[in-house]
C-alpha cells in the first residue's frame, strides 16, 4: 500500500514532455550544472578585476588586507564548510526517505548560513564604523596607500555579491523544507533538493576562494 | 527502475492530418492562455511579436537619425537628442531585438519540433525567460522616460559615469535581459542533449539546430561577463567604486576589455543562428542534400570558440599594448576561415541543384551577397593598419549593418517566410513576397553602400553635423532608408493579409525533409501525436517524398519490426 502511493506520486512528478523519470532527472541536473557554470563565470569577472588590480598594486593589497579580521573570516569559513556537510546529509536523508531528518539537516544549514551572515554583518559594521566604505564614501585615514578605497571596493563587491547568494541559498533551502513537509520530495523524487544542494556547494566554494584571496595576503 | 535500453519499434506511415481541427492555436483560448502558456510554440510567437515590436521602435528611431542627416547642419533635433536617439536605436536593436530574435522566436518554435520532442526541457523556465525579457524591456523604458542614455550602446567609461542620463536603470535593464538570454541558451542545450527522439542522432540534427547549439554555448559562456560588467558599471555610478573611473584610480580600458569580451562573442550570438537558417533554406530550395554537413555544423562551433579570442580588435586605438593589438589582429583573420567554409559549402550545395526561387530562397541569396560584403569588410578592418584609419567612421557603421541587418535580419526574414505556413497554417502571397524582397535588398544597399564610401573618406560615426562634401551621399542613404521602411510596410501588409485571408497551407508546401514538416500546419498542441522514430536525415532530398516514413515508438512482438537504440545517443 505504501509502495503504491509512492508510485502514483512519482508519476505525478513526471512532466508530460519527458519520456521517463530518468530523462527528467538527468535534464534537471544538467540544467543546474550549466547554471552553475554561468555563476562561476560571473564571479570570474570579479576575480579577473581582483587579479589585475593586485598585479598593478601588490603593496596596496598587502597593506589593506591587514584591516580584515582573519579570525572572523576563518570562523565563517568553518561555518560554511559545516553547512555544506549538513546540506549533503539532508540530500542523503531524502534519498533514504528519512524526511524528518532531512528537514532537521536543512534547518541546520539555514542556521549556519544565518550565522555566516551575522558575522559578516558585524564585520561590515566594524568597517563602516571606521569610515571604510566602498568607493567614494571612503573616509578612513588609517591606511597610507592612496588607492586604499579601491581595494575595499573590490572587497565589498566580491563579498557583497557572495552574501546575496547566501541569502538566495537560504530562501531556496527554506522552500525545500516546505516541500519536504508537504511530502513533495522523497526517495522517488529528490531533484529539487539535490539541485539546491549543488547551488549551496557553489556558494561555499566561492567563499573558500574569497577567504584566502582577501584575508590571507602576505 | 531503469528499463532495458532496447525497445522494439514499429515503422509505419505517419498519418499527417492536413485539416487539423485541433491545433496549438485553438488548444486554449483567451489572452491569459497566451501570456502564461508553457507551450514552446506559443512562447516562440510571444517572442516573435515582441522582437517585431522592438524592431519597429528601433526602426523608427533610425529613420529619425537618417532624417536629421539630410542636411549638414541641424535639421530636426539638437545634438544632445541626436546622441540619445542613436544610443536608444543601438541598445534596442542589440539587446531587445537581435539577440533574442532568431533563437528565442524561431528557435523556440522549431527546436523541439525538429527533434521530435513535445517541448523544451524546461517549459516553465522558458516562459520565465520571456517574462524576464519583458521586465528588462520595462526597465529600459523607465530609463528612456527618466533621461534617455546618450553614451552609445557601448556605455564606455568615463563618459558613462559622468553623463546626467539614466545609465543605472539602462544597465540594470541589460543585466536582466542577459539573464533571460542565459535561460534560453540553457534550455536549448539541455533539450538538445536529452530530448532528441529515438533515432535522431547528432548527425541527423538539422543544421539550424547545430547553429542554435553553438549560439547557446556562447550565450552561456559570454553573458555572465556582461552581467558582471554592467553590475560594476552601475556600482561605479552609485558608489563610485573606482574600478573603471580614472578619476578614482580606475582604468577605463579595463571596462572596454570586459565589455568586448562579451560583445564580440555576442555578435556571433546574433549571426550564427542566421547561418543555421541559411543552411535549411539553401538545401530545401535547391532540392539537394546539404554539401559538407559536418563542415557546416562544426564551423559553427569553431566560430563560437575563436569568437572568444578576438575582442581586442575593437580596441586597437584605445591604448592597449602594441603586442596585444598585433595578436588580436592576427586572430581576427582566423574567424574568416570557418565563415568562408560555410559560404563555400552553401554555394556547393546550390551547384547543379534544381533551384526554386521562392521568397525564402531569394532571401537566402540576398544573405549570401550581403553577408559576404559584411564579412570581408570585417577582415579588412581587422587589419591593424587599415583599422587605425577606419575606426569610428561610417565604414564601421556600414560593416556592422551589412552583417547584422544584411545578414541576421535578412536570414530571419527568409526563415519567417519559410516557416510562416507551418506557424500560421496560411500561405502568404508569393508575388508580393518576391517583390518586397527585391525592394528590401535594393534599398538596403542604397542605404548602406554609400556609408562605406563616406567612411573611407573620413566621415566619423556618431556625429550629428558633417562637412558639406558628404551631403549627396548622406541624402542618398536617407532616401534608401525611407524605401527600406516602405519595404517593411509592404511585408506587414501582405503577411497580415495572409493571416486573415490567405489560403490554407498544406503540411509540407516546400517538400522539405526535416521533422517539423512531418506534422500538420499549424501543429497540434503536442507537435506529434506519437513519439516519432527518425529513419531519415534532414536533407535526404535524393529520396522520393513518398518514402518518408516515420517510426512510431511502441513496443511490439510482430516480425516486421526493427530494433533501434532507445537512447538517442
Ligand atoms: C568575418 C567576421 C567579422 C570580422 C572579421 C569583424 C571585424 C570587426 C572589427 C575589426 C570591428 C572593429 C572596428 C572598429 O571599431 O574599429 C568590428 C566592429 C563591429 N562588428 Fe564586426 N566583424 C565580423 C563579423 C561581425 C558580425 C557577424 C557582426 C554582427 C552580427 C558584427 C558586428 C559588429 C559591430 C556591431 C561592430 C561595431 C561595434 C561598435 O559599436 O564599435 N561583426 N568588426
Ligand atoms: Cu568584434
Amino acid at each position: 500500500m505504501a509502495n503504491q502511493s509512492v508510485a502514483t506520486e512519482k508519476k505525478s512528478h513526471l512532466q508530460h514532455h519527458f519520456v521517463d523519470e530518468d530523462q527528467q532527472f538527468e535534464s534537471s541536473k544538467m540544467g543546474m550544472w550549466i547554471f552553475l557554470v554561468t555563476e562561476v563565470l560571473m564571479f570570474g569577472g570579479l576575480f579577473v578585476a581582483y587579479i589585475i588590480y593586485r598585479a598593478w598594486h601588490p603593496d596596496l593589497f598587502y597593506e589593506a588586507a591587514q584591516e580584515l579580521d582573519v579570525a572572523l573570516g576563518a570562523t565563517n569559513t568553518v561555518v560554511l564548510i559545516a553547512s555544506s556537510l549538513t546540506i549533503a546529509l539532508a540530500i542523503r536523508a531524502v534519498q533514504l526517505d528519512k524526511i524528518k531528518a532531512a528537514i532537521n539537516y536543512m534547518a541546520a544549514t539555514i542556521l549556519l548560513a544565518g550565522t555566516f551572515m551575522v558575522i559578516k554583518y558585524f564585520e561590515y559594521m566594524d568597517k563602516f564604523g571606521k569610515g571604510i566604505y566602498p568607493g567614494e564614501s571612503y573616509t578612513y585615514d588609517g591606511l597610507e596607500h592612496e588607492m586604499a578605497a579601491n581595494f575595499f571596493s573590490i572587497y565589498y563587491m566580491m563579498t557583497g555579491l557572495h552574501g546575496i547568494h547566501v541569502v538566495i541559498g537560504m530562501v531556496l533551502i527554506g522552500w525545500m523544507i516546505i516541500k519536504a513537509k508537504k511530502g513533495l520530495v522523497h526517495s522517488g523524487y529528490y531533484t529539487p533538493v539535490e539541485n539546491t544542494g549543488l547551488f549551496w556547494h557553489l556558494v561555499d566554494i566561492i567563499w573558500i576562494f574569497l577567504f584566502p584571496l582577501l584575508y590571507l595576503i602576505d | 527502475m531503469a528499463d532495458s535500453s532496447q525497445k522494439t519499434l514499429r515503422i509505419r506511415e505517419f498519418p499527417i492530418d492536413e485539416n487539423p481541427g485541433h491545433t496549438y492555436l485553438n488548444h486554449e483560448k483567451g489572452i491569459l492562455s497566451w501570456l502564461f502558456t508553457v507551450d514552446h510554440k506559443r512562447i516562440g510567437l510571444l517572442y516573435l511579436g515582441s522582437v517585431i515590436l522592438f524592431f519597429f521602435v528601433g526602426g523608427m528611431l533610425a529613420l529619425l537619425l537618417r532624417t536629421e542627416l539630410l542636411t549638414p547642419a541641424q535639421s530636426i533635433v539638437d545634438a544632445d537628442t541626436y546622441n540619445q536617439i542613436f544610443t536608444l536605436h543601438g541598445a534596442i536593436m542589440i539587446f531587445l531585438f537581435i539577440i533574442p530574435s532568431i533563437p528565442a522566436a524561431l528557435g523556440n518554435f522549431f527546436l523541439p519540433m525538429m527533434i521530435g520532442a513535445k517541448d523544451v526541457a524546461f517549459p516553465r523556465l522558458n516562459l520565465a525567460s520571456w517574462w524576464i525579457y519583458i521586465f528588462g524591456a520595462l526597465f529600459a523604458l523607465y530609463s528612456i522616460i527618466t533621461g534617455a542614455v546618450d553614451t552609445g550602446w557601448t556605455f564606455y567609461t568615463p563618459y558613462s559615469t559622468q553623463t546626467g542620463t539614466s545609465v543605472v536603470s539602462m544597465t540594470l535593464a541589460v543585466f536582466i535581459l542577459g539573464f533571460s538570454s542565459i535561460l534560453t541558451g540553457l534550455n536549448f542545450i539541455v533539450t538538445l542533449h536529452k530530448l532528441r527522439s529515438p533515432g535522431l542522432s547528432w548527425s541527423k540534427m538539422p543544421l539550424f539546430l547545430w547553429s542554435l547549439y553553438a549560439t547557446a554555448v556562447i550565450q552561456i559562456l559570454a553573458t555572465p561577463i556582461l552581467a558582471i560588467t554592467v553590475l560594476l558599471l552601475a556600482m561605479e555610478r552609485i558608489l563610485g567604486i573606482g574600478i573603471f573611473d580614472p578619476s578614482l584610480g580606475g582604468d577605463p580600458v579595463l571596462f572596454q576589455h570586459f565589455f568586448w569580451f562579451y560583445s564580440h562573442p555576442a555578435v556571433y550570438i546574433m549571426i550564427v543562428p542566421a547561418f543555421g537558417i541559411i543552411s535549411e533554406l539553401i538545401s530545401t530550395y535547391s532540392r539537394k542534400t546539404i554539401f559538407g554537413y559536418w563542415a557546416i555544423a562544426l564551423s559553427s562551433l569553431a566560430i563560437a570558440f575563436i569568437g572568444f579570442l578576438v575582442w581586442g580588435h575593437h580596441m586597437f586605438v584605445s591604448g592597449q599594448s602594441e603586442l596585444s593589438s598585433v595578436v588580436f589582429s592576427f586572430l581576427t583573420f582566423f574567424v574568416g576561415v570557418p565563415t568562408g567554409i560555410k559560404i563555400f559549402n552553401w554555394v556547393a550545395t546550390m551547384y547543379k541543384g534544381s533551384i526554386d526561387l521562392k521568397t525564402p530562397m531569394l532571401y537566402a541569396l540576398a544573405f549570401l551577397f550581403l553577408f559576404t560584403i559584411g564579412g570581408l569588410t570585417g577582415i579588412m578592418i581587422g587589419a591593424l593598419s587599415i583599422n587605425v584609419h577606419l575606426h569610428d567612421t561610417y565604414y564601421i557603421v556600414a560593416h556592422f549593418h551589412y552583417v547584422m541587418m544584411g545578414g541576421t535580419v535578412i536570414a530571419m526574414l527568409g526563415g519567417l517566410h519559410h516557416w510562416w505556413p507551418k506557424m500560421t497554417g496560411k500561405m502568404y502571397n508569393e508575388f508580393w513576397g518576391r517583390i518586397t524582397c527585391g525592394v528590401i535588398f535594393l534599398s538596403f544597399n542604397m542605404t548602406f553602400l554609400p556609408q562605406f564610401i563616406m567612411g573611407s573618406q573620413g566621415m566619423p560615426r556618431r556625429y550629428f553635423n558633417y562637412v558639406d562634401q558628404f551631403q549627396g551621399l548622406h541624402q542618398f542613404s536617407t532616401i534608401g532608408s525611407y524605401l527600406l521602411g516602405v519595404g517593411f510596410v509592404m511585408m506587414a501588409v501582405y503577411l497580415l493579409w495572409s493571416l486573415f485571408k490567405g489560403p490554407k497551407a498544406p503540411s509540407n508546401p516546400w517538400k522539405a525533409r526535416s521533422l517539423e514538416w512531418m506534422t500538420s500546419s499549424p501543429p497540434t498542441h503536442h507537435n506529434f501525436e506519437y513519439t516519432p522514430v527518425i529513419l531519415h536525415g534532414p536533407y535526404d532530398h535524393h529520396k522520393p517524398m513518398k518514402e518518408f516514413r516515420m517510426g512510431v515508438a511502441e513496443e511490439s512482438e510482430s516480425p516486421d519490426v526493427i530494433e533501434i537504440d532507445k537512447d538517442p545517443a
